[in-house]
C-alpha cells in the first residue's frame, strides 16, 4: 500500500479538504504499522514527529498564498546525508553521531518553500558507500516485501518510506546507483537528475563530481513533482547548472509516437538473469505498443564502468571524509597527542566499508599511482560518456535497460566487496556521463520486485519522465505482479 | 644540528648558492575566496566563518571573482603568461587549521607561467632577470596558536579562506643579496598594482627559500633543502647565508645533503622535526570547482588597466622630472608616496624643489610620526602652495619651514597660517628702508666700516633688519636697498 | 601492481585511520583483489583522450566580494567537541612550529 499521491494531497491540502496535520499523522500510524522502528524495518535514524506535526500546522497560514506550494502538505522522508536543521545528519555513520547541522541544504530549503514538511531521516550506507544498506552504524535497513532481504542501497531508508507506504516522496543521493537500485529493488521509482540539475550544497559529500541528491517516488507523478521542487540553479553549487527547469509532468499523458528509443546491448549481456529479461522484454514491447521506435545501440566502455567508478569515487571520497578529524564537529576520542586523536576518532569513527574505500582512494591518489589509476580513469570515463553522446547524437532519445543485475538479495549473503559493487554495473554509467535516469517498477520475480530503467541525455529528463508515464501507465498492476 | 655562522668569503671562490624562493601574498578582497566571511584582520576567534571556511558537511567553494582579477594583474605586472585555462586543485593533508583536511590550490595548470622581474643590487651592478616560474591562486589556512593554553593548541579558522597567491621563482637567486633584492622588487611591484599589503610583518607577505650548493662551474642542481619560518626580509637573507655554510660545511667534509626543511628561528637553522615519508599530497584536479576559463580580451583589459610599475614610474620621473638616481628611488619606493611627489611637482612647477621638500621635511615628519603618506594631513595641493610662496617671496624659506609645521599640526592652507602667525615676508620699499634707517643709527660703527668696504659686514647689519622685523623682511630686497644705500 | 602490508600501513598513515594490524593484514588481501579488477583499465587505449574535469564548458562561475556570509543557525560550540574562549582546542602539537604538515 502506498501513500496518498503528492498531487492529490497537494490539491486537497491548498482546497482546505484535508489538513496537513492529519497527512503527518497518517505517516506517523503507517509508520508504527509497518514497523519502520529499530527492531523492524529500520527505516529512521531520526524522526521528530512534533517538529513535523508544528511544520503541518503553520501549512495552514499559507493557504492564503496566491500560488499554493507545488508539494503543500506533503510529507518527504530526507536521506540523512542532507542537511537539515532541526534533525540530526548522521550519514549512518558513528562519527557524526548526534551532529545537527548549523545551516540547512537547498533540497530542504525548497522543499519546505514549496510547502513540503521534512518526515525524518532515513537509514543509509555509511556515507552513502554501499549498494544494501547493511552498512550503517545504526543497524541494517529491511525490504519491506521481504524483511530477511535489503531494500538495497545507500538510500535504502528512503526508498523503504515511499515502498512501506509512509511517504510518497523521498529524498536519497545518488553516486552509483544509490537511489536507482534500492527502487528497483523495492518496487517504487527512483530517478537521478543530470549532474548539475539539483545543488549539492548540504549534501555530504562523497564523490564530489558523481553525487547527485535523487528523489523516489511512489508513483513517477511522485517522483517527477518531487524533482520539480528541488531542481535549478543555486549559486551556492558551483557544479550547479543555470540551465531553466522545465514542468516534468506535463508529458503525463503524451504517447510515444516520436520517441527513438535505444536498447544498449551490453546491458543484456547474454549472463543476465532469464527472468530479468523477460521482463524488460516485455516492457520494451508495450513501448513499441506507444508508438516508439526500438532500436539495438552499442556503449561499447559500459564494462570498464565499475573499474572505473571503484577509483575516481573512493578516491574522491578519501578527501572529502578528511575533514571528518574530531576538531570542529562529530565525534572526538582522544589519543596520544594530536596525530592519535585523529587516528582514534576515526578508527573508531568509520565502518569497515569506509575505512576500506578511504584507503583505496588514498592509494589511487598516492604518488606513483596516480597516473596508472585516477587519470587512467578519468580518461576511460571520458570514453564512457563519449558512449552516451554518440547514441544520443544519433537520433535516439532514451535508452532503456535493466536497473539491477538480480533483485534483492539477502540480508548478510554478500559479504565479499567486488561482488557487492557489481550491483552497480548497469546504473554507474549513469553517474559517470553526468546522464539523468530512473527506474520504475517493471514487474515481479517470485514476488521480488524488478526495476527497468532509462536514461536520457543531460537536462533531458522531461523527455526521460514522459517515457516512463507512459510505460507505468501502460504496464498498469503487471508493474507490481 | 644547528648551524648559526655564514660562510667564509673564500669558500664563494669554491662554492655557488643557488636559491628559489616561493612568495605566499595575500590578496586585498573583503571578503574570503570561497566565501562571503570578511578577510579583515583582528576580529575575535573564529568569528569570520561559516559553513563553508568551517569545512562543515555538505559545504561547497564558491570563487571570489575579485580573487580571480588581483591574481591577474599580480602575475601580468610579474611579466607572466596569463592562462585562458586554469584548474583549481586539492592538495591533501591533515593539520588542525586546514578544515577540509586539503587545501584548494592549483597544481598541474596554474594561473601564470614564466614570468621575470629584473633586479640591480650594487654588488652586481647590472640589473640581472630572476624567473617566475609560475604563479597560482590558493586558500589560506587559519592558524594555530601553541602557547595560549596549556597543553593544547588553540585553533582560529579566521584566516582559513583568505585568498593568497604564490609566486614562485625559478632558482636563478645567486646569492643572500639578490635574494633580498628579489623580495624588495616583487614587493614594491606587488604594491604599485594594489593587490595586497604586503607587509611581512603582518602576515600578508611570506616567504619560504629552497636553497642548495654547487661548486662553481658545476650546472648541475645540488640537492636543495627548504628553510621556513624568516619573518623579514633581513631575516631571510641571513637565514640563506648560514644554510648556504652549512650545505657547504656538509660537502666539504664529503657527505651528502638530506632532503629536508630547515626552521630559522632568528639566529640559527636547525631541522623542523622529522616525520615519516615525505609528503604525498596526492594532487588532484578540484571537482567542486569546474576549469577557471579567462577570455583574452578580458586578459588584455587588465593589462591595460594595470597601474604604472615602478620602473616605468622611475624612468618617467627621471625624464619628466629631471631627477637624479639617488631622489628618484627614494620618491619611487612606494606609490603612495611617488602619487604625493606628482601632485606637489605638477601643482607647483617646480620638480627639484618639489622633490626637495618632499625627501625633506615631508619624509622627516613622516618617519617622526611613524605614519605613512597614505595618511598625511598635508594635502599636496597646499604643499605645493607653500612652495609658491616661497618661491615667490611672499615669505622667507625660513618662515616656509615654520608654516609647514604649523600645516602638520593643524591642516590648514599654508597663507592662511601665514597671515596668522605673521610671516609674510615685507618686501615694501618704504618699511625695508625705515627698518633699515633704525638699524644704521643703532650700528653707526658697523655702518660706517661697512660703508668704507668692509662688505663682510653685510650679514651683520641684514641680520639686524631680520631680527627687528621678526624675520618677516625680505632679504633680497633688503641686500638690494643697502647696496644702493652706500653706492654712489 | 600488488599492495603490500607496509603499503596499507603508509596509506592509513597518510589517511591518518588508525588500523590494528590484523586488520591492516586483511586490508591486503581486500585491496588487492579489487585492484585486480582495476587492471582491466591499463589495457583500453587512452592516448589524447582528455580526462573528464568539469561539467559543461560554461566554466566556473565566480561570485562578487561582497558578504554577508552565509549564516549559522547555531554557534560553534553548539557543536564543537571542544572550544575555548572562541577557539576550537586540539591536543597540543608535539612541535610547535607551524610547518608540521604531513
Amino acid at each position: 500500500m502506498t501513500a496518498r499521491s503528492c498531487a492529490v494531497v497537494r490539491e486537497e491540502t491548498a482546497a482546505g479538504r484535508v489538513l496537513a496535520t492529519d497527512t503527518v499523522d497518517a505517516a506517523v500510524a503507517r509508520a508504527r504499522e509497518v514497523g519502520a522502528g529499530r527492531d523492524g524495518l529500520n527505516v529512521f535514524v531520526w524522526r521528530d514527529d512534533d517538529d513535523a506535526k508544528s511544520q503541518a500546522s503553520s501549512i495552514a497560514d499559507r493557504l492564503a498564498d496566491t500560488k499554493p506550494g507545488a508539494l503543500l502538505g506533503v510529507p518527504v522522508a530526507i536521506k540523512d546525508n542532507i542537511a537539515t536543521l532541526t534533525m540530526p545528519t548522521t550519514c549512518g555513520s558513528k562519527i557524526l553521531e548526534g551532529y545537527v547541522s548549523p545551516y540547512e541544504s537547498t533540497v530542504v530549503k525548497r522543499l519546505r518553500a514549496a510547502g513540503a514538511i521534512p518526515f525524518g531521516k532515513t537509514n543509509m550506507d555509511e556515507f552513502a558507500m554501499g549498494s544494501s544498506t547493511e552498512h550503517s552504524a545504526y543497524g541494517p535497513t529491511k525490504n519491506p516485501i521481504a524483511p530477511d532481504r535489503v531494500p538495497g542501497g545507500s538510500s535504502g531508508g528512503s526508498a523503504v518510506a515511499v515502498a512501506s507506504g509512509i511517504v510518497s516522496i523521498a529524498l536519497g543521493s545518488e553516486t552509483g546507483g544509490s537511489v536507482r537500485q534500492p527502487a528497483a529493488f523495492c518496487g517504487i521509482v527512483g530517478v537521478k537528475p543530470t549532474y548539475g540539475r539539483v545543488s549539492r550544497f548540504g549534501l555530504v559529500a562523497f564523490a564530489s563530481s558523481l553525487d547527485q541528491v535523487g528523489v523516489f517516488g511512489a508513483t513517477v507523478d511522485d517522483a517527477a513533482r518531487g524533482l520539480g521542487a528541488i531542481a535549478g540553479h543555486d549559486p551556492m553549487d558551483s557544479t550547479s547548472a543555470n540551465i531553466a527547469v522545465p514542468d516534468y509532468h506535463a508529458g503525463a499523458n503524451a504517447d510515444l509516437k516520436d520517441l527513438v528509443v535505444g536498447l544498449p546491448k551490453e546491458y543484456f549481456p547474454a549472463s543476465l538473469d532469464p527472468e530479468i529479461r523477460r521482463l524488460c522484454d516485455a516492457a520494451v514491447d508495450r513501448l513499441r505498443g506507444l508508438g516508439a521506435t526500438v532500436k539495438e545501440v552499442s556503449l561499447p566502455h559500459t564494462d570498464l564502468a565499475i573499474p572505473v567508478y571503484y577509483i575516481v569515487a573512493p578516491a574522491e571520497a578519501s578527501s572529502n571524509l578528511a575533514r571528518f578529524d574530531g576538531v570542529r564537529y562529530g565525534f572526538r576520542l582522544e589519543g596520544e597527542g594530536l596525530r592519535g586523536m585523529y587516528e582514534a576518532t576515526r578508527s573508531k569513527g568509520f565502518g569497515p566499508e569506509v575505512t576500506r574505500r578511504i584507503l583505496l582512494g588514498t592509494y589511487v591518489l598516492s604518488a606513483g599511482y596516480y597516473d596508472a589509476y585516477y587519470r587512467k580513469a578519468q580518461q576511460v570515463r571520458t570514453l564512457i560518456a563519449d558512449d552516451f553522446r554518440r547514441v544520443f547524437e544519433s537520433g535516439v532519445h532514451v535508452l532503456f535497460t535493466p536497473t539491477a543485475p538480480s533483485t534483492a538479495f539477502q540480508i548478510g549473503a554478500i559479504s565479499d566487496p567486488y561482488e557487492m559493487y557489481l550491483s552497480d554495473i548497469f546504473t554507474a554509467t549513469a553517474n559517470l556521463a553526468g546522464v539523468p535516469a530512473m527506474s520504475l517498477p517493471i514487474g515481479r520475480i517470485g514476488g521480488l520486485p524488478v526495476g527497468g530503467q532509462f536514461l536520457a541525455s543531460h537536462f533531458d529528463e522531461a523527455r526521460m519522465f514522459t517515457a516512463a508515464y507512459a510505460l507505468e501507465r501502460a504496464l498498469g498492476a503487471e508493474a507490481h505482479a | 644540528m644547528t648551524a648559526t655562522a655564514a660562510a667564509p668569503a673564500t669558500t664563494l671562490d669554491r662554492w655557488e648558492m643557488v636559491v628559489g624562493l616561493e612568495v605566499h601574498v595575500q590578496l586585498k578582497t573583503r571578503t574570503k575566496i570561497f566565501c562571503g566571511c570578511s578577510s579583515d584582520f583582528g576580529a575575535a576567534p573564529n568569528a569570520n566563518t561559516c559553513p563553508v571556511c568551517l569545512a562543515l558537511p555538505g559545504a561547497l567553494p564558491v570563487l571570489n571573482e575579485r580573487a580571480v582579477g588581483l591574481a591577474t594583474r599580480a602575475a601580468l605586472a610579474l611579466n607572466c603568461a596569463v592562462q585562458p585555462v586554469s584548474i583549481f586543485a586539492r592538495k591533501n593533508y591533515f593539520y588542525p587549521d586546514l578544515p577540509k583536511g586539503y587545501q584548494i590550490s592549483q597544481f598541474d595548470k596554474p594561473l601564470a607561467l614564466d614570468g621575470w622581474i629584473e633586479i640591480g643590487t650594487r654588488a652586481v651592478g647590472a640589473p640581472i632577470r630572476i624567473g617566475i616560474t609560475r604563479v597560482h591562486m590558493e586558500e589560506d589556512a587559519g592558524k594555530s596558536i601553541h602557547d595560549r593554553f596549556s597543553g593544547a593548541t588553540a585553533i582560529d579558522l579566521n584566516r582559513s579562506g583568505v585568498p593568497l597567491i604564490e609566486i614562485v621563482s625559478e632558482p636563478d637567486i645567486r646569492s643572500a643579496e639578490q635574494a633580498g633584492a628579489y623580495l624588495r622588487v616583487l614587493k614594491q611591484i606587488l604594491e604599485y598594482v594594489d593587490v595586497s599589503d604586503v607587509n611581512m610583518e603582518e602576515g600578508s607577505l611570506r616567504v619560504d627559500a629552497n636553497v642548495s650548493a654547487r661548486r662553481r662551474g658545476e650546472t648541475k642542481l645540488g640537492t636543495k633543502t627548504e628553510v621556513k619560518n624568516m619573518n623579514s626580509f633581513s631575516g631571510v637573507e641571513r637565514a640563506l647565508e648560514v644554510e648556504f655554510a652549512r650545505h657547504v660545511g656538509v660537502l666539504e667534509a664529503g657527505g651528502t645533503i638530506e632532503q629536508q626543511t630547515m626552521l630559522w628561528d632568528g639566529s640559527a637553522v636547525r631541522p623542523a622535526r622529522s616525520k615519516e615519508g615525505s609528503h604525498d599530497y596526492r594532487y588532484f584536479p578540484e571537482p567542486d570547482l569546474p576549469p577557471l576559463i579567462l577570455a583574452l580580451d578580458w586578459i588584455e583589459q587588465v593589462r591595460k588597466d594595470l597601474p604604472e610599475l615602478p620602473a616605468a614610474r622611475r624612468a618617467r620621473f627621471a625624464t619628466d622630472y629631471k631627477l637624479g638616481e639617488y631622489d628618484v628611488e627614494v620618491l619611487t619606493a612606494n606609490p603612495r608616496l611617488a602619487d604625493y611627489y606628482e601632485s606637489v611637482a605638477r601643482a607647483h612647477g617646480e620638480p627639484k624643489a618639489a622633490a626637495n621638500w618632499v625627501m625633506g621635511e615631508v619624509m622627516a615628519t613622516l618617519k617622526t610620526s611613524g605614519e605613512d603618506i597614505g595618511r598625511f594631513r598635508v594635502r599636496p595641493a597646499d604643499l605645493a602652495s607653500l612652495l609658491n610662496l616661497v618661491r615667490d617671496g611672499i615669505v622667507s624659506h625660513t618662515a616656509g619651514k615654520q608654516i609647514f609645521g604649523h600645516m602638520v599640526a593643524t591642516g590648514d592652507p599654508p597663507a592662511q597660517i601665514a597671515e596668522r602667525e605673521g610671516l609674510v615676508q615685507v618686501d615694501d620699499d618704504a618699511q625695508l628702508s625705515a627698518w633699515l634707517d633704525e638699524v644704521l643709527a643703532e650700528n653707526p660703527v658697523e655702518a660706517e666700516r661697512y660703508g668704507n668696504g668692509e662688505k663682510r659686514l653685510q650679514g651683520v647689519l641684514i641680520g639686524a633688519v631680520m631680527k627687528k622685523s621678526k624675520g618677516r623682511a625680505d632679504p633680497r630686497k633688503l641686500n638690494q636697498l643697502l647696496t644702493a644705500r652706500f653706492a654712489s | 601492481m600488488a599492495v603490500t602490508i607496509d603499503d596499507v600501513r603508509h596509506i592509513a598513515a597518510l589517511a591518518r585511520l588508525g588500523l590494528p594490524e590484523q586488520r591492516a593484514a586483511a586490508i591486503v588481501n581486500e585491496l588487492n583483489t579489487i585492484l585486480a579488477h582495476m587492471d582491466e583499465l591499463a589495457k583500453v587505449d587512452t592516448a589524447g583522450v582528455q580526462e573528464a574535469i568539469g561539467v559543461g564548458a560554461e566554466g566556473l562561475p565566480v561570485r562578487k566580494d561582497l558578504g554577508p556570509p552565509f549564516p549559522l543557525a547555531r554557534s560553534l560550540d553548539a557543536f564543537a567537541p571542544s572550544m575555548r574562549d572562541g577557539f576550537f582546542l586540539v591536543p597540543r602539537l608535539s612541535t610547535h612550529e607551524s610547518t608540521e604538515e604531513s
